[in-house]
Formats: structure tokens, C-alpha cells, sequence
């Protein structure tokens, strides 16, 4: 062959989708403001197809999610699982480790809560010490359950994405047949009853004193959720570690440059991601099921991977995020056929994400 | 960046995808039936809003899968729809369709109580406890629980029926279409391991055995009530696995379908309806009329005369249909000529109460493996037929069951266990 090399066409005519160097201040501000505004714009056409009257529903939908004391109460029992799961997730999110298995650490976290509470302590253990051992046991189950694919990412480089979304199911599984085998009350698909000790202080159990909280059923574990809220926030901001694990996630390449420990802060930060998933199960089974239950969680695993994405991983944005979606659902009661409202929830949904999308990213020829 | 980005657009794909297969799936759209419009009430257009109407008697409903399921749901809807006729201007009747049985579900009744319903109707097992919660909280509205055994002793009843007096009749047409086709497997879809599907199981057993005894009764579990690519696919492998004859016992229509696309028939359950998916490969539907029982107990709130109880009805009262059967009604074309009289012989003998639910579970009955379960000449008790256990039965005041429905009869294959 001849040394002469045939000359290639320099240049290609391609599109590249790539985020935006910058966004100014008042649209990162001002962007879920004009999002949701879009969404119910776009749902309010939805709702005028069906030949309702959207301002109707949109104010029915609002009354029944924060129209009132009880409103707010649903809509923050709905709200203390996402947040602690999308914390959870946003954990790993940061690293751009990609945790979409925080239902399955959900599960193993109400799991093992559940064996606290019904067997591996006695019924009469005192209330503080019973929550305490079970938000544990909560922790470790959530957080060895996302140990797994923290593993396999860090010694052996196996994708997360694959491994988190597989025990989804494996978890799922494990707790089905706990609640329809050893575990389960004359084969029904749930536990017993957890003994009262066992349970989350809800407003409602102290009607006895204060009558106007009889019937709120809000849970302590929103208290856990925003001051692990407000922690992780601080932690972000102002610790060695919480500006390591964005370097790593900027920048691997740099971070191990820089001395930083890859492997450690893998396993760490998938462990801690899964702790926190662990913990919205126990506060779940703890607070509002008060036993473990075939599919007990509605895929607040996975609609905590929306939230955190939507706050842009900001802890305390992930806690107005959850309640704006748990109003969503809530509300979702107001309306029927259920597949309008549903129908209502992807659409709004749809809007969000994409047109967050749309605003981080732009279009370039290349 | 570029993969960052893929990454970032895979995941948000995968999670919206994930979200929406976990939320209790509805059907695209409900089947053209309309709620009843209720002049005054907030309705707009084919849209309700459940909220009681002021000057009339609210009555409220629960459902565990939307009313356009063709089977369970539908059935009671209907019941709704009834009773808005029969009593007219005088109530106002709202439902709640696809509620999550669980926690969503004692959310879903506290809010409606709390709205000012007169009574609520919960139509789905799981909705017992949760109902029994807002029930003490809420002593001057009214509960009704369809399918379970709790109640209390002011405000709230259970309701249920003798549905295993159709599904014996129901197992005798399927014993006969396979017996005159040379086939000898018939197959049944089971939702729960729970005392109710058990015995629905073991009575069209006995019924099969009564006219194919060579016949054996296969089951898959699917533990739900309402899924319906689940129900599908338990069919499939039903009929795989060489039942001639598809007898389901969850919401939907759609395992019917499934046979009647192989040219193998299907024994549909719950609502009149079920057999339209196919007339022709359908044998039967065994189904619920809750119309006359939800206007009766509802007149009875409205003139103060409502006692809760453990209501239990058979045949006799006419709250059950076995379509092809009733007045009026002609058998579907599948259904061999032969067994057509004696399926009329016994059904006459239950409406009018001289057979019921306790003579189909008389002895000797021997379960799957051979055992002797219920002795010659002894019937089951009613605590039998519901399970009701030592547990229960303390909770209740009701009477234990000794030969307790946990169980599988003969005729069921034998190789098959509760899980």
C-alpha cells in the first residue's frame, strides 16, 4: 500500500445534546415556578378533554392535600418517606452513582424493623429503646442492601444501575415471603400488629391532652426526615467529606489525582444511600402500617429518584419537592375515575422532568 | 458529559417507568358507564368528585379495582347504581375506585367519614381492619364491610355471601364440558391462600367430581385480586399445563378471553357481564346481585332500624346469579346438553333454600391427599367455612372452627398445597 493516506472528511455534521455551562440565578430560581405552572396548564387542558371544569378539580385536589389541618397530616405521612428516601438517594446522586434501588433498601429497612419489633426483642421493651433499636436495625437493613452494589461497583467496576434496580425485586421478594410464610398472620399477606411500644408517635395519640390533634396521623419520623434534612445540608456545605464526594462525582479522574479514596467513599456513600432508604421503610411500618405488609410501599423508592432529581439534590428542596408530591397523590382522592386523577399525576410529572430537561441542557452543533 | 447525560436520561426513564408500574394500574379508560348523575351533586362532567350532597343520605363506596374491571368491582358498582334508582332523590351515592388496600386505604374511608358520608360500603378483604379503625373513630356514620368477619356492635356490619354454592354448580359445568370432550384437567385461578378463595376452590372441586370424577382441579396463585396481565398469564400456563377448562376467581375477564383463544372455555366470576368478552368459549359466570342487599341495609340506616351484623346470604335470597341459570336466562352454547338438567335440578333446590352451602361441605369429604377431613354424616359449621380461628374467634365472640377451611378437597390435584 502506498504511504499517501487518503484524506477524511475533517468535519461531521452532528448535533450534541450537552448541559449548559451556566444557568442564571433567577431561572434556577424561578424554573420549578414556571414548571409547574406549565404542568397545570397542560393538565387543565387534559381535565377541559374529559369535559370537567379544571379549576373545580385543581381547587378540590388543593383543599383535600392543604386545604386543613387533616389535609396537611396526609399530605405528611405521604411526604416522610420520600423525603427520607430521596435524601437517600440524592446521597449517591451526588457522586453520580446511579441508586435506583432505594425501594428494595425501603423493604430490608421495614424488614428488619419488623423482626425488632416482633421478634428479636421482647414485646415490653421500653418505647424510646424499641424505636431506637428498630430505626437501627431500619439503617443497617437499607444500608446492606445498597452495600451490595457498592461492592461490585468498587472491586469489581459492576454497573449500579443493573445491580440496585435487581434486588429491587430480590427485596420485594424477601419480604413476600416473609409476610405470607414465617412471619405472616394466618397466611394473609402481613405480620401481626406491632405492640403499641413499636409504634412512631403519631399527633392523633396525644388526643387525650390536645382533642384537636384526634385523627391527624402524621408521624414523628418527619422530624427525623428534616433534621437528617437539615445534617445532610450542613454536611454538603461545610464538611471535608461532603465537598470530596462532589469532587469524585465531578470528576473521578481528578478526585483520584487529588488523593481521594475511591473505593472507600463508593461503598460508604452507597451504604449511607441505603441506610436512609432503610429507615423511610422502618418509619413507614413504624409510623403509619404498624406491621409488615405485601407491597406496604406504593413505589415511594421510586418516586424518591424523581424528587431528588427535581431538587436538584438540595436537601432542604427535597423536602418542599416530597410535599409537593405527596399533595399530588393526596389530592389524587379527589377525583374519579382513580385513572383521571393517575392520568392528571403523569402529566404534571411528565411536564416537570422533561421541561427541567430541557432547561439544563441545550442543543449544539459540533 | 455525554454520558453523564445518557446516564441521567436512562435513569429518569427507568424511574418514571418504575413509578407508574407501581402505582395500582387503571385500565386506559372506563368502559363507556358513566357514574349515575346525581342532579346537584358536585359531578363534572364525566368526572365525580366524592363529596356528600347536603339534605340527602350520602352513601359512599370503596373500591379495590376501578368499575370497569368487568368482574368484582363492576358487580358492586352496579350494586350502587341500584340503589341510587331504587331510593332516588333521597340519597346520594359516590364512589372511590383503585384504592390500595393497606394504609392509602384507611386514608381514603377517614376522609370520606370526615366529609359527611351517612355510610360507607368497603368492598375488598383488605379493607376490613382499616375499616374497622375509622369505624370506632367515627360512631355516627355507618360501615359496611364486604367479604371479611369483623364488625362492631353500633355502627358497623359485614356482609358476604354463599358464593360457594355457585361455584359448585359452576365446577359441575366444567366437570362436563370435560368429561365430553375426553379431558380430564380442569384449572382455577386463586388470588389468596385465604379461608374465602379455599373454599371457592374446594366447592367447584366437589362439583367437578360430581359430574367428570376422574377430573383433577389445578391451581395457580397469583396473590392479588385485580391484575389483569397476572390473571392472563395464570391461564396461560393453566391451559400449558393442560386444563381444558379455565375457572377463575379474580376480578377480571381476561383468563376467559385467554382460553377462548386457544378454542378452550372459561368459567368467568363476579358480574353479570363477564361472559361478553366471549359468549361462545364462556361457559358461565357465577355472580354477585349486591343491589336489593345494599338499598335494604341502607333503608334500614335511614330509618334508624340498621343493626350491624354478621349478614351471610345464599342462594335462597337471591343475591346470587349463575348466568345461563336464572329466570329468563338461556345456558351458553358450551355448555353440554346433558348436564344442562341436572345443574337446574340443583340450583332449584337452592333458591328455594331446601340445598345450601352446608350440604355441598357434608361428609365424607376426603382432601387432595386422601385424608378423611370431614367425617360421614357431619357438616361444616359456618365458623368452619370462614376459618375462624382461635385468634379470630376471641376478637369476634364468635364461635372457633374445628375443621377450620385450610384445607384442599378431593378432586383438587393432589400434588397441589396452600402456599
Amino acid at each position: 500500500m502506498s504511504a499517501v493516506a487518503t484524506p477524511r472528511a475533517t468535519k461531521s455534521e452532528r448535533w450534541r445534546i450537552e448541559r449548559a455551562p451556566t444557568q442564571p440565578l433567577w431561572l434556577t430560581i424561578l424554573s420549578p415556578v414556571i414548571l409547574v405552572a406549565l404542568a397545570l396548564i397542560v393538565g387543565a387542558g387534559l381535565l377541559s378533554l374529559t369535559g370537567s371544569d379544571p379549576w373545580l378539580v385543581y381547587r378540590r385536589m388543593a383543599q383535600l392535600a392543604f386545604g386543613s389541618a387533616y389535609g396537611w397530616s396526609d399530605t405528611t405521612v405521604k411526604a416522610t418517606p420520600l423525603i427520607l428516601a430521596g435524601l437517600g438517594v440524592s446521597i449517591a446522586f451526588r457522586m453520580r452513582l446511579w441508586n435506583i434501588g432505594a425501594e428494595g433498601q425501603l423493604f430490608l429497612g421495614a424488614f428488619m424493623a419488623t423482626g425488632v419489633a416482633l421478634h428479636w426483642l421482647p414485646r415490653d421493651t421500653p418505647q424510646p429503646l424499641m424505636l431506637l433499636a428498630m430505626a437501627a436495625a431500619g439503617f443497617v437493613g437499607g444500608a446492606l442492601w445498597g452495600l451490595i452494589p457498592g461492592l461490585l461497583k468498587a472491586k469489581l467496576n459492576v454497573n449500579e444501575i443493573i445491580t440496585t434496580l435487581m434486588l429491587n425485586y430480590v427485596a420485594i421478594q424477601w419480604n413476600n415471603f416473609f409476610v405470607y410464610g414465617p412471619w405472616s398472620e394466618r397466611g394473609f399477606g402481613l405480620s401481626p400488629q406491632f405492640p403499641r411500644n413499636a409504634w412512631l408517635p403519631r399527633l392523633t395519640d396525644f388526643a387525650a391532652d390536645f382533642p384537636f390533634l384526634r385523627g391527624l396521623t402524621a408521624h414523628f419520623g418527619i422530624l427525623i426526615a428534616v433534621a437528617l434534612a437539615v445534617v445532610l445540608w450542613v454536611v454538603w456545605r461545610s464538611t471535608r467529606w461532603g465537598f470530596e464526594v462532589s469532587v469524585v462525582g465531578d470528576n473521578p479522574r481528578a478526585a483520584r489525582y487529588a488523593g481521594i479514596n475511591l473505593t472507600r467513599n463508593i461503598i460508604l456513600v452507597m451504604a449511607l444511600s441505603g441506610g436512609l432508604a432503610g429507615l423511610a421503610g422502618m418509619s413507614e411500618v413504624s409510623g403509619v402500617v404498624h406491621r409488615l405488609q405485601e407491597r406496604f410501599s406504593p413505589g415511594y423508592g421510586f418516586t424518591a429518584i424523581i424528587v431528588a432529581w427535581l431538587a436538584k439534590l438540595n436537601p432542604l428542596a427535597i423536602i418542599l419537592v416530597s410535599y409537593l408530591f405527596a399533595g399530588l397523590l393526596v389530592g389524587g382522592d379527589a377525583i374519579q375515575p382513580a385513572g383521571i386523577a393517575q392520568l392528571l399525576q403523569g402529566v404534571i410529572l411528565f411536564v416537570v422532568v422533561s421541561g427541567d430537561m430541557i432547561l439544563r441542557y441545550r442543543v449544539r452543533r459540533v | 458529559m455525554r454520558k453523564t447525560w445518557i446516564g441521567v436520561t436512562l435513569l429518569l426513564i427507568t424511574a418514571l417507568v418504575l413509578a407508574a408500574c407501581v402505582a395500582p394500574a387503571a385500565p386506559a379508560a372506563p368502559s363507556g358507564e358513566a357514574p349515575a348523575p346525581a342532579p346537584a351533586a358536585p359531578e363534572t362532567g364525566g368526572i365525580q368528585i366524592p363529596q356528600p350532597v347536603e339534605g340527602k343520605f350520602n352513601v359512599a363506596f370503596v373500591y379495590v379495582g376501578p368499575i370497569g374491571d368487568g368482574g368484582w368491582t363492576y358487580a358492586h358498582n352496579e350494586g350502587r347504581l341500584y340503589l341510587q334508582e331504587k331510593l332516588g332523590d333521597a340519597v346520594h351515592t359516590a364512589y372511590l375506585e383503585s384504592v390500595p388496600e393497606g394504609t392509602d386505604a384507611e386514608r381514603v374511608i377517614r376522609n370520606l367519614a370526615r366529609a359527611g358520608f351517612n355510610a360507607i360500603f368497603t368492598t375488598s378483604f383488605g379493607f376490613m381492619d382499616p375499616t374497622a379503625t375509622v369505624a370506632e373513630e367515627f360512631p355516627d356514620v355507618y360501615f359496611v364491610h364486604i367479604s371479611g368477619y369483623l364488625k362492631n356492635e353500633t355502627n358497623f356490619a359485614n356482609l358476604f355471601g354463599g358464593m360457594e354454592s355457585m361455584k359448585y354448580l359452576a365446577g359441575m359445568i366444567a366437570g362436563a364440558r370435560a368429561a365430553a370432550d375426553g379431558q380430564t384437567k380442569i384449572g382455577y385461578i386463586a388470588p389468596f391462600p385465604i379461608p374465602e378463595v379455599i373454599r371457592h376452590i374446594n366447592a367447584a372441586a366437589l362439583g367437578m367430581r360430581q359430574t367428570c370424577p376422574e377430573c383433577t382441579l389445578d391451581i395457580r396463585w397469583i396473590f392479588t385480586w385485580f391484575d389483569p396481565s397476572l390473571e392472563r398469564q395464570a391461564a396461560e400456563t393453566l391451559m400449558d399445563a393442560g386444563a381444558y377448562v379455565v375457572i377463575t376467581g379474580a376480578d377480571t375477564a381476561g383468563p376467559v378471553q385467554a382460553a377462548g383463544e386457544r378454542g378452550l372455555y372459561g368459567i368467568a366470576y363476579d358480574s353479570r357481564n363477564a361472559c361478553d368478552v366471549d359468549p361462545v368459549h364462556c361457559l358461565t359466570v357465577p355472580y354477585w346481585e349486591w343491589g336489593p342487599f345494599y338499598t335494604l341495609l341502607v333503608e334500614q340506616m335511614m330509618d334508624g332500624t340498621f343493626v350491624p351484623d354478621d349478614f351471610y346470604f345464599d342462594v335462597d335470597s337471591g343475591a346470587l346469579g349463575l348466568l345461563g341459570f336464572m329466570e329468563g336466562q338461556e345456558p351458553a352454547p358450551g355448555v353440554p346438553a346433558e348436564v344442562i338438567p341436572l345443574v337446574r335440578d340443583v340450583l332449584d333446590q337452592m333458591l328455594s333454600g331446601e340445598m345450601n352451602r352446608f350440604d355441598i361441605f357434608t361428609g365424607p369429604i376426603n382432601n387432595n391427599k386422601g385424608e378423611l377431613v370431614i367425617p360421614a354424616g357431619v357438616s361444616l359449621t359456618q365458623s368452619d367455612l370462614e376459618g375462624i380461628d382461635a385468634t379470630i374467634a376471641a376478637q369476634t365472640g364468635r364461635e372457633a372452627c374445628t375443621i377450620c377451611m385450610n384445607w384442599l378437597a378431593e378432586g383438587v390435584s393432589p400434588d397441589a398445597e396452600l402456599p
